[in-house]
This record gives C-alpha cells, sequence and structure tokens, in this order.
C-alpha cells in the first residue's frame, strides 16, 4: 500500500518534463518546424538552471533563465531551418550533439557538476493532500501545479486566438498563409523560440527541481521520448500531457521496485522507458488513421518564389 | 466608368532559374473594367499577376496603383492597397473552417477587425461571410471545414476571403478551369457586376470565350510578353486566337475510330456507403480497343473515385473491374500494369504523375526502370535514359525543357501534361485511362493532347476519357457515358446531342 502511494505521488514529479518538453515541440511543430533538438536544449536549460541557482538561489529566476538560455541556443537551429533551409532532420540532431558537448564543456569547466542545490518546497493541495492513497499526489512542488495552467495557456493560445490560428496555418499550409499576408518565416521563428523556452523549463526543471544538482547528460534521453511523445499524441497537447503520466508512471516505478527489494537487472530497468516508447510508437503505427492530425507542411521548408 | 487607372505595370521582367518568364511586360486595368489577361500555358499571366499581387517581386519594372508608384513587400502591402488575388491553385488551409480560412486574410485595420475575442470575432465573421456570400449569391456554410468543399465550393471561400478583405482590384487566375459551365456563367457575372460597381477585375484565363463574352479589354501575352491590348468585340475569335498561339492553330473536328473487342468490363462497382451514401453507387461499363469512350458529369459525382480506382490509386471498391484476358485490375502491381501496357494520365498531374523533385530525364525513364532497359539493379545507363528522354521530349513537343536534368516541377502544367503523356505512350499502350487531360491547358497544348489520344486509338488502344470539360468529351469521344451520383445514367453514340447530355448530367432521380 505504501509503496503504491508513494509510486504515485513520486509520478507528477517524473511527468512534468515529458509534459513541458512534448509541449513545446507542439508549439513548435503546429508552425511546421520539426524540432528533433529537444535533448539538447532541455540540456541546455538544466545547466543554465543550475548555474543561475548555484550563484542566486532564487528557484524562480533560475528555470526563467533556463528557458531564456534554451531560447537563445535555439536561435541558431532557427538560423538554420529558417533562414539557410538546412534538412531539419539533420539541423535538430546537430543541435542535440552540439548542445550535449557544450553543456558537458561549461559544466566542467565553471566546476557545476555535482554540486546540490536547494530547490523549491512542496505545497500541499489541502484537503486533497489528505486523500487515501493519492494524497502524496497533490503534495508537490508549485511548477508541478503550475504545469496544468501552462498547458491551458498553449491550448488557449492555439485554439481561441486569432495568433494560434495563424500559427496553425503556417504549419498547415504556409503558401496559403503567406498569401494570406502572414509572416510565415516570423510565426515560425516565434513559435521555435516559445517552444524551446518550454523544453528549457522542461530541463531546468530537472536540475533545479527535481534531481537538484547537474551531471553532465542527465536528461538521459528524455527529449528523445517527449519528441515520440508527440508523435503519439498526434500534435494534440491534452494528449501529449496524458501520455507524459503515463510515462512518469514508469519511470516512477522504477525506484519504487528497487526500494521494495525487486531484483532487476539495471540494465534491463534503465531500459524500460525507451521499450515502453518503442512499444508505443508502434502501437500507435499500426492503428488506424496514422497521418492523423500531423500538421500538413511539418518540416518543410518554405520559399516563396518557387514555381509548385 | 472612370478612366482612372487602378494597377499599372511597366517594364517588368522576372526570370526563375535562369529562365525568362517575363520580358518587360507592360499592363495597365482601369478602375470599373473587367480587364481580361489572354495566353497560352506559360505565357507568363500568373507570374505577372503574381507580381501584382505582392507575392513575386520583379528584377525590373514599376508597378504603380492610382498612378502612384508602389513597392509591394509582399501579400499583405498588396492587400493594404486593395489588391486581391485568387489563385489557380487555391490557398486554402485544409483543415480550416471556411470563417477561419477567411478570418486569416483579414487585414489588422481599426475599420476591418472586429472587436472582441476570437470566438466573438468568428461569430461576426460568420454572420458577415454569410451575407455577403448571399449578396453574392453563394451558397456557404461559414462553419464547413474546407477540405470537405467541391472545388468551385472553394473557390468562392476564395473569392469571399479576398472581398471581405477589402479588395478593390480583383485578380482570377484561371477561374472557370474547374468549373462547369453554369459554375462559370454564373461567376462570370458575378465578377462583372462587381466591377460595375467601380472595382476594377483582373481576369486571367486562355478561354476565348470568356474573352468575348464578359472582358471589356483583352491584354494578349506570349512568351512573356504582352502583345497587344484590344476590345474583345472588335476583334474576332481567330484573330485573339492567332495573337495569343502566334500562327493559327486549327481545332480537330472529331474523327470517328473503328471499335474492336471488348478490352476493359466494369460492373457493379460501389464504393463502401458512409452516412448512407455511396460516392460510386454502381458503375457499368465496357471499353473496346480502338474506341475513345468519353464520362461526362458535373464534377464531383464520382469521377475521381472512379479514375482512381482504375488508375491503381487507393480507392475503396467492391465490383468487378476486368481487364479482359487478364482478370481483376485492381490486383495488378504496378510492374504488372506496365508489363500490360496501361498507360495512365491522372488529373493532379504534379502530385500523382509526376515527382516534380526528379529530373524530366528521370520522370521520362521511371516506369521503365523494371524493364532493364536503363541497366539493372547495380547499374543506370544515364546515357541511353537521357537519349531516349530527348528523342521523347522531341517527338512530344514538349516545351520549356532547358536541361534533361532540370527538375519536372518547373514545368509549365501543359507542358508537364505532355511529358507524363510522353512517358505512358512511350510503350505503345493497350489501354489508356486519362483523367481532365487538358485542365489548365492552351488551345495548342490541348489540341497536342487530344491528337495524342487519337493516335493512341487509331493504333488500338482502348481509350476512357474522364472530363468535367464537356467539349473535351465530344470533341474526342466515340462513344459518352455521363455520369451522375456515382451511375453512368445515359450512354450516347457519336454524334451525340449536347442538350441531352447536358440534360442527363443536372437530372437528379
Amino acid at each position: 500500500m505504501d509503496m503504491i502511494a508513494n509510486w504515485l505521488g513520486n509520478t507528477p514529479d517524473f511527468a512534468v518534463p515529458f509534459a513541458l518538453a512534448a509541449l513545446g515541440l507542439i508549439l513548435t511543430e503546429r508552425a511546421g518546424v520539426l524540432a528533433l533538438g529537444a535533448e539538447g536544449l532541455m540540456l541546455v536549460g538544466a545547466l543554465a538552471g543550475i548555474g543561475a541557482q548555484l550563484a542566486y538561489g532564487t528557484p524562480g529566476v533560475s528555470l526563467l533563465l533556463a528557458m531564456a538560455a534554451a531560447s537563445v541556443v535555439s536561435l541558431l537551429f532557427a538560423l538554420m531551418v529558417i533562414v539557410l533551409r538546412i534538412n531539419q532532420v539533420i539541423a535538430g540532431l546537430a543541435l542535440v550533439f552540439f548542445c550535449q558537448g557544450l553543456t558537458g564543456l561549461l559544466g566542467t569547466l565553471l566546476e557545476w557538476t555535482n554540486k546540490p542545490v536547494r530547490g523549491l518546497g512542496a505545497i500541499e493541495l489541502w484537503p486533497l493532500s489528505e486523500l487515501p492513497l493519492i494524497g502524496k499526489v497533490f503534495v508537490q512542488n508549485p511548477l508541478v501545479f503550475l504545469t496544468p495552467l501552462i498547458f491551458l495557456a498553449v491550448v488557449w493560445l492555439l485554439t481561441r486566438t486569432t495568433t494560434g490560428l495563424r500559427l496553425r496555418a503556417v504549419g498547415e499550409n504556409p503558401q496559403a498563409a503567406d498569401a494570406a499576408g502572414i509572416s510565415v518565416l516570423g510565426y515560425r521563428l516565434v513559435a521555435i523560440l516559445a517552444g524551446s523556452a518550454l523544453i528549457g523549463l522542461a530541463g531546468g526543471y530537472i536540475s533545479v527541481l527535481s534531481t537538484k544538482l547537474w551531471i553532465a547528460d542527465m536528461t538521459g534521453g528524455r527529449g528523445w521520448i517527449a519528441v515520440a511523445l508527440v508523435i503519439f499524441a498526434r500534435w494534440s497537447p491534452w494528449k501529449a500531457l496524458a501520455g507524459a503520466l503515463l510515462f512518469g508512471c514508469i519511470e516512477a516505478l522504477i525506484p519504487q521496485l528497487a526500494a521494495a527489494g525487486i531484483r532487476l537487472p539495471q540494465y534491463f530497468v534503465l531500459m524500460t522507458p525507451y521499450a515502453v516508447t518503442l512499444a508505443v510508437m508502434i502501437w500507435v503505427a499500426s492503428g488506424k488513421q496514422v497521418s492523423g492530425s500531423q500538421p500538413g507542411a511539418l518540416g518543410v521548408p518554405f520559399i516563396r518564389e518557387e514555381r509548385r | 466608368m472612370s478612366t482612372l487607372n487602378a494597377i499599372q505595370l511597366t517594364g517588368v521582367s522576372k526570370s526563375f532559374d535562369g529562365f525568362m518568364a517575363l520580358a518587360q511586360a507592360d499592363f495597365t486595368a482601369k478602375w470599373g473594367e473587367v480587364h481580361a489577361l489572354l495566353g497560352e500555358n506559360g505565357a507568363g499571366k500568373s507570374s505577372l499577376m503574381n507580381i501584382a499581387a505582392g507575392l513575386y517581386a520583379p528584377e525590373s519594372g514599376s508597378l504603380f496603383i492610382d498612378d502612384n508608384p508602389v513597392r509591394l513587400s509582399g501579400p499583405r502591402d498588396a492587400s493594404r492597397y486593395r489588391i486581391g488575388m485568387v489563385h489557380q491553385h487555391f490557398k486554402l488551409v485544409k483543415p480550416f473552417s471556411v470563417a477561419e480560412n477567411i478570418l486569416l486574410g483579414l487585414p489588422e485595420q481599426p475599420g476591418n477587425a472586429v472587436r472582441g475575442s476570437h470566438r466573438q470575432r468568428l461569430r461576426a465573421l460568420e454572420a458577415r461571410i454569410g451575407e455577403k456570400a448571399a449578396e453574392l449569391g453563394f451558397a456557404i456554410d461559414p462553419c464547413q471545414a474546407t477540405e470537405s468543399l467541391s472545388v468551385a465550393e472553394q473557390q468562392r471561400v476564395e473569392i469571399l476571403k479576398v472581398l471581405l478583405a477589402g479588395a478593390r482590384i480583383l485578380i482570377l487566375d484561371e477561374p472557370t478551369a474547374v468549373l462547369t459551365d453554369q459554375e462559370a456563367e454564373r461567376l462570370l457575372e458575378t465578377v462583372r457586376s462587381f466591377a460595375r460597381q467601380g472595382a476594377a477585375v483582373i481576369l486571367v484565363t486562355h478561354k476565348m470565350s470568356d474573352v468575348k463574352r464578359f472582358a471589356d479589354r483583352v491584354t494578349v501575352m506570349r512568351g512573356g510578353r504582352t502583345i497587344q491590348t484590344l476590345d474583345p468585340q472588335s476583334v474576332s475569335i481567330a484573330e485573339l486566337v492567332r495573337l495569343t498561339v502566334g500562327e493559327s492553330a486549327t481545332t480537330h473536328a472529331h474523327q470517328p475510330g473503328t471499335p474492336g473487342e471488348e478490352r476493359l468490363r466494369v460492373r457493379g462497382l460501389r464504393s463502401p456507403e458512409v452516412g448512407g451514401h455511396r460516392v460510386l453507387n454502381g458503375i457499368d461499363l465496357s471499353l473496346r480497343a480502338g474506341e475513345i469512350y468519353g464520362i461526362a458529369g458535373v464534377g464531383g459525382n464520382g469521377q475521381s473515385e472512379l479514375a482512381n480506382a482504375l488508375m491503381g490509386l487507393p480507392e475503396p471498391t467492391e465490383g468487378d473491374i476486368e481487364l479482359i484476358g487478364f482478370g481483376d485490375l485492381r490486383r495488378a502491381s504496378s510492374e504488372q500494369r506496365r508489363a500490360l501496357r496501361i498507360a495512365c494520365i491522372p488529373a493532379d498531374r504534379y502530385g500523382t504523375a509526376l515527382a516534380g523533385e526528379l529530373s524530366v530525364a528521370e520522370n521520362f525513364g521511371v516506369g521503365q526502370i523494371h524493364g532493364g532497359r536503363y541497366g539493372s539493379f547495380f547499374r543506370l545507363r544515364r546515357k541511353r535514359l537521357e537519349e531516349d528522354a530527348a528523342a521523347a521530349i522531341a517527338g512530344f513537343d514538349v516545351q520549356g525543357v532547358r536541361s534533361l536534368k532540370q527538375k519536372a516541377a518547373l514545368l509549365s502544367g501543359g507542358n508537364a501534361q505532355k511529358l507524363v503523356i510522353a512517358r505512358e505512350f512511350s510503350r505503345e499502350p493497350q489501354l489508356v485511362l486519362v483523367h481532365s487531360p487538358s485542365r489548365g491547358l492552351d488551345v495548342r497544348a490541348t489540341a497536342a493532347v487530344h491528337g495524342r489520344l487519337r493516335t493512341a486509338r487509331d493504333a488500338g488502344a482502348a481509350v476512357l476519357v474522364i472530363s468535367e470539360d464537356l467539349d473535351e468529351v465530344l470533341a474526342l469521344a466515340d462513344r459518352i457515358g455521363v455520369m451522375n451520383a456515382g451511375r453512368i445514367v445515359a450512354e450516347f453514340p457519336h454524334p451525340a446531342d449536347r442538350q441531352a447530355i447536358g440534360k442527363a448530367m443536372v437530372t437528379h432521380e
């Protein structure tokens, strides 16, 4: 019983990075830019967050700086895919490797590695926190409670505002958007910057609020899982949130199993989330409506003056 | 009628990838007139109008609006000068509703913006769309998704889009190419009354009859140059044809074929039922060697679905499609279809028939790549491929090919179609399946395409032509089937009565 309560209680903490990263990816990809760089941008956010936390010790400021840092680095990606129209898959992969190297180097040079920081205290949502079994779900750091609100805001932006309509038009049919007088490249740039900020926040969450220290490559493939999650969720934010909870569940189970004394090979346990990712992808692909709601122009660079 | 110039383009030049699309073109449209821009495919009409709409930047030349020099930085700028263009290939976001598509194009001007939240703006806009649509006599549901609309309806959405954005200079690029006679007539009546209210309408077209009947003035373009501007009432159609083509092109009268034995038999072809409705609802037809069978009908009565099913594109159907001597045509693999010498000319040249990013030569050779003529698994005989492609391009008069390595997407509509035909006809086809072969093509290209189809028939091929252009069906077919609500409702041998066919096309049981 206790184990299940702990497991459920830990789930949100593991789910939030997936959720925020997936949301950032959705925001970018709805504008037609294929963003594979999430893993790298999460590392940038994580490192920037720890650096700010070591320097100022204010988690709010650290998280904002994590977002800003990821946005600034994503300008490089924007330059590659929007201005130079480099293949977005290649540019995304290059960004990941660049960020892995950069954050590893800076973390060592600045001696930020393995230095614990003070995170944020937990907030209790009374009286929900008194519930049996699921009470611990409602004792979390503030960003966990903020995450659904961020989702609500992004969904509102995408579906209930003219700005969102334009952003989706740019992702579905940039030629039509262009003819309607919408700046395709401008919207794509803003979508990359805003989406990257959310991905940076996901990274900052891991380092500043969750593990509370920096280790090189600490995101451990979560950015890639977020990429898969977006496909699994058919670019719908709410489905992505549900998917994030599912993966959070699986990740939260691992330490619980260890604590309960169930002996599993270490590498098998570490492999589990990726095995589940593969299984989910296969399951989604074998279902109907594979190309459901993928943005029509995802990954296609926009050039105005080309015939057809 | 005011004599003030609405829009004037002088000395405009533009090239694409080294190809001179426009050379020192001049064009002037006045307020209150319908001004036709007439020319063959690739004459530069669309390029010139794309410059007027701010979509392309000219390399040289100037643009005047109300006699004031203007530089357009993009479509938004054009919309600020109240220029609106309805493109030949519609610029609609498919999953969006009609109102959402129109909202996208609305400029953010104080006079134009509806106050309130996005939802309120959308509701208010839906009401305005309803009013404007009623005024123009369009039946449009603003909440419907545009992907579920017919081509004619999508065009109406495009027109509503530019008018609601406040356009006073309306540019229509080949508006009647996708419409039936009646739809085209109504559209042109509508735009003429719009011009009579003081606006300027530019009608890009290659249809002489539209020009004669609806234009106040006409400017003829040829080879990227503007040749002459004249009053369409003062010239004959023959003279207009001479100006656009540059030499006289004659239209062929129908020559009957000599039908042989049956080659393709379709029985009870149906689509799956969706919402109590079947797109294809029991097609029966029989096609013989040495004849052209034409399928006429108003667009959206199942022609596309029938074409897909016959051409081996994904289309769920039940019933029989029997190729005599082979069996169910749907079971034939692409390779078998090649071996059976079945030629397909789909309606969507750039999407289905050609791979735009591949070169002209590769597009030509791709059909025979399995045959071994162009090398084995390990080797590509590029030289032989290019020689064959060059010969076919010369033989089929494909123009605008500067290099065999050039992307097929850079060909204009007519030349792309000729390339498709050159490829498909390179192996003496036994069965030819054609959908809207001359859509968007000019007189000369159409005559060339029709000539090729007749040649194939005379060589013994069975030819099936599905077309929404009744003139085309009448000119080609030895027998005509009329498609209505997913069935062949009537069949007419040649010579057919145009009135009777027209009646069968629109009658509902």
